[in-house]
């Protein structure tokens, strides 16, 4: 994916300005800056989730602001800061929602909550677990998509050192299968152990 | 690595399922919607009075506006609702919003239909309302609750990200459903032997396709503007 001279608004404020931002096929990349940076925006604009202000850019192919960009959405994974799974669904109704909606097999929702160690509570609603527990199911979801391009916003925040693995494993696959990754962290440590180079946001500008 | 997103049937039976569990784990419309509703129909002889003519006689009416009303509120249910990380997730899936679309829909009429079917045997009871031509009601009271739950979902589409919210949903839902009223009520009064009721019908199957394609043609764009 690439970003060429980038701006996003949200409502009358911009909130990214003038970005350039390239990630290569089999590359991860980190990306810091300050709370209010323009982090999670940048983010929600690479997965052509918001539209640019200004600038042009293309996400696995396809034009940020084209038709072509509703086929691509499936090729990317987003997981969020804010857990996107229905609270009132258990963790395996939530993931064969999923599996219906992308047409993957039905027989990878239960491997996929095992792989991340939640096959013991696939029958627990969603609202019932912990925080830790939902960002694992999101990761069992993910790891079920196998997106091209995978966004990943403060993906450590609330996991133990066993499902920090997780993410290091999410991350290393999707590289090595041809994709790529952008994770947003505060972390600097370990997104530095698990990303070829980083880049610093700083008032919606990369410095 | 790429993945073709499942059938758009297959997505539409997704997202009414998705929508019927979280509906049947919170109970909103079996527990709240429908009670209230059948509440609100025992509640009309106490302000008009009990003579039974005057109840059969306004009967269906009364009966449809109730369905109206909380055709409303099943629309707009908490359930039927979704954060704004559910909805980028809804649209990183690739899911097609014309299915999203008619599988809210399809949600939505099931409920309705169930609210309809109990409150309407209040009604029934209560209101002595002649079902000699009964049979009809089997297109009349299904079409009724796809119309609505057509509109509702369409307004509560349009109204997801104003921060108004579900507030402004009756005020699009009412004169939109004057058509679907007007049919229903007619039809449930043509019950009667002599008067036809295939007009009714055909208004009210002429309502609900007009519906549907208006989701049909704004349900992209309406994803868009989320």
């Amino acid at each position: 994916m690439e970003l060429r001279d980038v701006s996003a608004r949200i409502g009358v404020t911009t909130i990214v300005r003038g970005v350039d931002f390239a990630v290569e096929a089999n590359e991860a990349v980190g990306l810091f800056g300050a709370n209010g940076a323009g982090k999670t925006t940048l983010l929600r604009l690479i997965a052509t989730l918001l539209p640019p202000a200004a600038g042009t850019g293309k996400v696995l192919g396809s034009d940020l602001v084209g038709p072509g960009r509703y086929r691509v959405r499936a090729r990317i994974g987003l997981i969020g800061h804010v857990p996107s799974l229905y609270p009132e669904l258990t963790l395996r109704e939530n993931l064969e929602f999923v599996a219906t909606v992308v047409g993957s097999p039905a027989g990878s929702v239960d491997a996929a909550l095992a792989s991340v160690g939640l096959a013991g509570a696939a029958t627990r609603r969603a609202r019932d677990c912990s925080y830790g527990m939902q960002r694992r199911a999101e990761f069992a979801r993910e790891l079920m998509r196998r997106p091209a391009l995978l966004l990943l916003d403060e993906p450590h925040t609330a996991l133990d050192d066993s499902a920090v693995a997780i993410v290091e494993h999410i991350v290393s696959a999707t590289c090595a299968a041809g994709g790529g990754a952008v994770l947003v962290s505060h972390d600097r440590g370990r997104v530095e152990a698990l990303t070829s180079r980083t880049v610093e946001l700083v008032g919606g500008s990369i410095r | 690595m790429s993945r073709e997103a499942g059938g758009g049937f297959a997505q539409t039976l997704a997202i009414a399922r998705r929508d019927l569990l979280r509906e049947q784990r919170v109970g909103e419309v079996a527990w709240i919607t429908i009670p209230f509703g059948a509440i609100a129909v025992l509640l009309v002889p106490l302000a008009v009075g009990t003579d039974l003519p005057t109840l059969t006689r306004i009967g269906p009416g009364l009966y449809w506006a109730v369905v109206l009303l909380f055709g409303v509120f099943i629309a707009v249910r908490k359930t039927a609702a979704e954060t704004p990380a559910q909805r980028d997730l809804i649209s990183l899936l690739g899911l097609d919003p014309v299915a999203g679309f008619f599988g809210r829909a399809a949600a939505s009429s099931i409920l309705l239909l169930g609210f309809e079917l109990v409150v309407g045997a209040v009604a029934v009871a209560l209101y002595n309302i002649d079902l000699a031509r009964w049979p009809w009601m089997i297109l009349v009271v299904p079409g009724a609750a796809i119309g609505l739950a057509l509109l509702g979902t369409l307004a509560a589409s349009i109204t997801a990200n104003l921060s108004t919210g579900p507030a402004l949903v009756p005020f699009l839902v009412a004169p939109l459903a004057v058509p679907l009223l007007l049919a229903a009520t007619q039809a449930m009064d043509s019950l009667r032997p002599g008067d036809s009721i295939l007009p009714w019908v055909l208004l009210m199957v002429a309502a609900d396709l007009a519906l549907a394609i208006a989701g049909v043609l704004t349900a992209r764009p309406l994803q868009e503007t989320r």
